[in-house]
């Protein structure tokens, strides 16, 4: 630990604000994420977790604050990279995003191919062994996503965000949607993948079970700034009323009704 | 006073729509002309907003050929101008009928389609995805789409040309009495280059503006399938009323004089 927290770190989020019209969604977060961590942000429902997510992959333009990866900001990143071919980020979105038109193989390769131009027969092996490391036979192949259930999307939307073995892994709600076994298995998967590539990851969700299964470190998100920031074993133990009210769902608490807090 | 000022506000909006047309058709071309570019995808466009509209375009061309010629027919013969009946057929289909009527009907086919197709990857996050998939969605979805459109719409129209003065044939021969040969020769002599090249010229334009406003209006679509769906029917109207407009300025340009 002491010898990570002397390198840059791979993620440094400063001051960052994201408003949609008069609503303040994010006001003035600071996040760091050093190679290797594994961080959960837990919040409620609308607090702006998605958001977050889209400002560091320079999807959505920040109002303030910056955000950089290897010390490079992120929206000139995503270009970057596009144009020296580099795989760096992964993406799992909240609802696989998958690109319907496309067949699971080539789905799972896109990235591959675009990035790399690898051949499709190339492409279509290494999606297959894809596949199976996350569990799907190589018949799901050449099924297209509206064929699939919801569990079978997130892990082939999993295998996407993978295979190109990126050195930081975004994961938004692994396990909304579906049932406590396949979420449980979801977890293990993701668990198993960011060991494997030796990847940063950070991970967004309001499900505690799957929090604490996936991270090392948790963050929570509440009105539009991290309130907790710790490891993972200590948030029992937070002495944050609404890190407490969270984690055991209490409906009376600090937190009212309205979970984002904003409004 | 609050309709003055609702009225100020509209076309305050409308000014920043315009602005925002134009900066999209700015970047789309910036981005049509620089690598890479998907010319697989090129062609699929290719086939899907030319192949796939040709019986439409065929049969809107064909019954306006026909009626076309029944109509000067029935109007000229108070003046015994009969006779004028091909070159009215011609001139009217490859000038003004023709890349018109193709147009709006390919705005309703394809810009509808392109709409909903863009919009749903806008609205499912497919398009956010194709970015961290080191892919630029203009390049990736607007500029084959653009490319197509703009190279096959004049296509389309020189086939509906032909189509639709045929339908001039068809009805002038075996309805209204005309000697088929003289037609023809006639039909010839009076069909001039300028009068198909505005023509063509038309199609390339309409074909770029169907599919822009097809492009724009998915790209640009929020809110779930309420939103895809206001999507298609903006692309719609839009690509209609500018492609009418644009007829007007392009027809200015090549015979006002
Ligand atoms: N493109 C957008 N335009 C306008 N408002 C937006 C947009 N994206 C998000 N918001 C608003 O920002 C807030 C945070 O949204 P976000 O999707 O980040 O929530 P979340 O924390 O991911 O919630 P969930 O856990 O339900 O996914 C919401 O109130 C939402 O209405
Ligand atoms: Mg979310």
């Amino acid at each position: 630990m002491t010898q990570k927290q002397n390198l840059p770190p791979k993620i440094r989020v400063r001051g960052l604000s994201k408003s949609f019209g008069r609503k303040a969604v994010l006001q003035g977060l600071d996040l760091e994420l050093h190679q290797g961590d594994s961080l959960v942000i837990i919040g409620g429902s609308g607090s702006g977790k998605s958001v977050l997510l889209k400002c560091m992959l320079g999807l959505l333009h920040p109002d303030a604050g910056n955000i950089e990866i290897d010390g490079t900001p992120a929206d000139r990143l995503i270009h970057r990279e596009r144009e020296e071919g580099r795989a760096k980020i992964g993406m799992l979105f909240q609802n696989a995003a998958l690109f319907d038109s496309l067949n699971v193989w080539r789905n799972v390769s896109f990235g591959l191919m675009q990035s790399k131009g690898t051949s499709a027969r190339e492409s279509r092996e290494i999606a297959i062994a894809k596949l199976a490391s996350v569990g799907l036979a190589a018949d799901v192949a050449e099924l297209y996503p509206a064929e699939l259930s919801g569990g079978m999307r997130k892990r082939v939307g999993l295998a996407r965000a993978i295979a190109t073995e990126p050195e930081i892994l975004f994961i938004d709600e692994p396990t909304a949607g579906l049932d406590p076994i396949m979420g449980h298995a979801i977890d293990e998967l993701i668990v198993a993948c960011v060991e494997k590539l030796g990847a940063t990851a950070l991970t967004i969700t309001h499900d505690m079970a799957s929090a604490r299964r996936i991270s090392k470190r948790m963050a929570m998100l509440y009105e539009g700034k991290l309130i907790w920031d710790g490891p993972t074993r200590t948030i029992e133990r937070s002495g944050n009323p609404y890190v407490d009210q969270f984690i055991n769902g209490r409906p009376d608490g600090p937190i009212q009704g309205n979970l984002a807090g904003v409004d | 006073m609050g309709a003055l000022r609702s009225l100020g506000r509209t076309f305050l909006a409308f000014l920043a729509a315009v602005g925002r047309l134009i900066v999209f058709a700015l970047e789309a071309l910036y981005r049509t002309v620089r690598p890479p570019y998907y010319l697989s995808h090129v062609g699929r466009q290719t086939i899907e907003i030319g192949y796939y509209s040709l019986p439409v375009v065929g049969l809107t061309a064909i019954f306006t050929g026909m009626v076309l010629a029944l109509q000067s027919y029935t109007g000229f013969a108070r003046f015994s101008a009969e006779s004028a009946i091909p070159q009215v057929v011609v001139v009217t289909i490859t000038r003004e009928l023709g890349p018109v009527l193709a147009g709006l009907m390919v705005a309703g086919r394809v810009a509808a389609a392109m709409a909903a197709e863009i919009g749903t990857m806008r609205v499912t996050e497919q398009i956010d995805a194709l970015t961290t998939l080191y892919t630029d969605p203009f390049k990736y979805l607007v500029a084959p789409r653009l490319i197509a459109g703009t190279l096959v719409m004049p296509v389309l129209v020189l086939v509906a040309d032909i189509i639709g003065v045929f339908g001039g044939f068809l009805v002038s021969v075996y309805k209204l009495g005309f000697n088929g040969a003289s037609f023809l020769q006639n039909t010839v002599n009076a069909l001039m280059t300028q009068d198909v090249v505005s023509g063509l010229v038309k199609a390339a334009v309409f074909g770029f503006i169907v599919t822009l406003m097809g492009c724009y209006h998915g790209y640009n679509s929020r809110g779930g399938a309420q939103g895809v769906g206001k999507a298609t029917t903006n692309a719609v109207v839009s690509a209609s009323i500018l492609l009418l407009c644009f007829n007007y300025f392009i027809t200015e340009l090549f015979f006002a004089r």
